[in-house]
């Protein structure tokens, strides 16, 4: 991953050795354990769970709970399964992550190489948008997007997270493009590029890490959202945290924990595909949104 | 002389071209985030109940929200999760990010089961805790059925409990981060220093007290700014695992928020308590960030 390779100095005896391995060991089954737990019961009859058998294998392997959760379980008040929300997920994500980027990039591009006065403090107002309690823009946004003729769409929800997503974005560039070097810039501005030429040709080029690494951040943060699914979509836009919790929530009928579990997994499914194609990238997002540079 | 007067302009052009790339952006973030802001505290003055409306009631929602019982224990509940949840993250972030530094087998593994639940959902570890924890169908039956049938875990329906089973989830997802940011920490921190201390005689324990955790001063500032702003944000964990139940017993300030705007039609109380999350976060973030901003550059 993005943690620099060199070896600690520090050497550790036999026993000590055993020791730390035991431990680490022991911390992979904790944060294994509810995957583990998550997958052993999707694919198993309901009365296993029941009948206390969380922790065993399926006795009897069946596919029927994921097929229920995709296509069939109750959500809300319709039986549709999950299948529609996860599109709706994704017909909010891929242009919510796209428009971001892309005003991230250019953000950064200008940030770091057409400085200007006060840049750093324009830069310091669009990076604390991301930290703010969402709570606080509640209110205020619902009556915004009924305004903008929004509320309740996908579209809605597209605006609502390139906003609050833009900071994050706009900080990966900028600390990326800071290393860039600006002769190089310069020597072009003096061969008569324009501003965007300049972007396109030299910048772009090289900016393939940091893109990936901004597009895997945006993607986790807005398929996972919450607060802003439940507070702003409507019957057709809600995203699939929204439908997850309102299947796992339902108060009517038999509790299907089979179902809830591979309910869990197929929202958790497109992030944990990414972390695993690509985490290096995703650490490298988390790092760069905390120690930044 | 057009030829002259239209190169004029391309260049001026030119000039301003940067500030209007950044100005949509910028546009965005002063209408929708202070905007937004200034709107919220403006209610947080009025008496808006369903909707937002304008009577001003001066600082009626606030001395009624310090009076509410359900106010006392959400911020009850923020203070003994935070403190639990920043305190056991980043202590168990450092251990494991010092023992995973021990030159040991398998470490990319290791670090990648680590720090997959980051990647989650909190709905979806809400979901898996949920049931997990759940005396009927969970570990207590997992338990009972093994042969110790005395055994009782019912934490996440006990009222006194149940606030450690938001710290247990919210540990679980966040730890492994801590982790990466400390052991990023631990692998900058030169060796040239500790091979002298140690040809000076000194055991790994002193190495560790006296100089190496001293150096990781930046992540754990980092990391205590990361989670106290993760911990006041803290809603949908709550929603999957608890709902905020039993009773009010996992309410926080941020599922306090929410209910008194959306669903009891209280919106100037809802705002109210807004505005003070707004404010315990900008207290801790507005330092930090302007420290990080100006000695970059």
């Amino acid at each position: 991953m993005s943690i620099a390779t060199q070896d600690t100095a520090i050497r550790t005896g036999r026993v000590m050795r055993t020791l730390i391995y035991l431990v680490l060991l022991l911390f992979v089954l904790f944060y294994m354990l509810p995957l583990y737990v998550m997958v052993v019961n999707s694919v198993k009859p309901l009365e296993e769970i029941t009948g206390g058998g969380m922790m065993n294998l399926p006795q009897v392997f069946t596919l029927e709970p994921w097929a229920k959760a995709w296509s069939s379980a109750q959500i809300g008040v319709e039986p549709t399964g999950l299948s529609p929300y996860f599109w709706n997920s994704i017909k909010m994500v891929v242009p919510a992550v796209a428009i971001s980027t892309v005003l991230g990039a250019l953000n950064g591009y200008v940030l770091t190489k057409w400085r200007f006065k006060y840049d750093t403090i324009v830069f310091g107002l669009i990076l604390f948008a991301c930290f703010i309690p969402f709570q606080i823009v509640l209110i205020p946004m619902a009556k915004m997007l009924g305004l903008m003729g929004l509320a309740g769409t996908t579209w809605g929800l597209v605006l609502v997270h390139v906003v609050y997503g833009v900071g994050f974005t706009t900080l990966y560039f900028r600390n990326y493009y800071a290393v860039f070097p600006t002769e190089l810039i310069r020597a072009a501005q003096i061969d008569g590029a324009g501003f965007f030429q300049i972007f396109w040709r030299i910048l772009l080029p090289s900016s393939g890490p940091i893109a990936v690494v901004s597009i895997i951040w945006q993607f986790t943060n807005i398929w996972n959202d919450f607060l802003f699914g439940a507070s702003f979509a409507g019957a057709d836009s809600q995203p699939m945290t929204v439908a997850l919790n309102n299947l796992v929530q339902a108060s009517h009928g038999v509790k299907e924990y089979n179902v809830h579990f591979a309910g869990a997994i197929l929202a958790a499914l497109p992030t944990l595909l990414v972390y695993i194609v690509a985490g290096r990238y995703f650490v490298r997002g988390l790092m760069a949104g905390s120690v930044k540079g | 002389m057009a030829l002259s007067t239209n190169a004029d302009f391309k260049t001026r052009l030119q000039s301003w071209l940067p500030k209007l790339v950044l100005s949509p952006s910028l546009a965005l973030v002063l209408v929708f985030v202070y905007g937004f802001i200034l709107f919220s505290v403006y209610l947080s003055f009025t008496d808006s109940r369903l909707l937002p409306s304008f009577g001003w009631v001066g600082w009626e929602n606030y001395s009624k929200l310090w009076r509410l019982s359900h106010w006392e224990i959400s911020l009850k509940n923020m203070g003994v999760f935070a403190a639990l949840y920043i305190g056991i993250c980043t202590m168990l972030g450092l251990g494991l990010a010092i023992f995973l530094d021990q030159k040991i087998r398998g470490e990319g593994m290791i670090r990648t089961i680590y720090l997959y639940p980051m990647a989650l959902s909190f709905i979806v570890t809400g979901t898996a805790w949920k049931w997990f924890l759940d005396p009927g169908i969970g570990l207590e039956n997992v338990i009972q059925s093994w042969g110790w049938t005395s055994f009782e875990f019912d934490w996440i329906k006990n009222r006194d409990y149940a606030i450690y089973t938001v710290v247990l989830a919210a540990v679980w997802q966040t730890s492994g981060f801590v982790m990466a940011m400390f052991l990023a920490g631990l692998r900058g921190i030169d060796n040239e220093i500790l091979k002298a201390a140690q040809m000076d005689g000194a055991s790994n324990w002193n190495l560790y007290r006296r100089i190496i955790i001293p150096q990781l001063r930046p992540a754990f500032l980092s990391a205590f700014v990361i989670l106290s702003h993760l911990a006041i944000k803290t809603f949908d964990l709550v929603i999957a695992l608890t709902g905020g139940g039993p009773g009010r017993a996992t309410e926080l300030p941020a599922t306090f928020m929410y209910s008194y705007t959306f669903s009891r039609n209280q919106m100037g109380i809802g705002a109210a308590s807004a505005t003070i999350m707004l404010m315990t976060i900008a207290a801790i973030m507005i330092p930090y960030l302007y420290a990080e901003l100006r000695e970059k550059k």
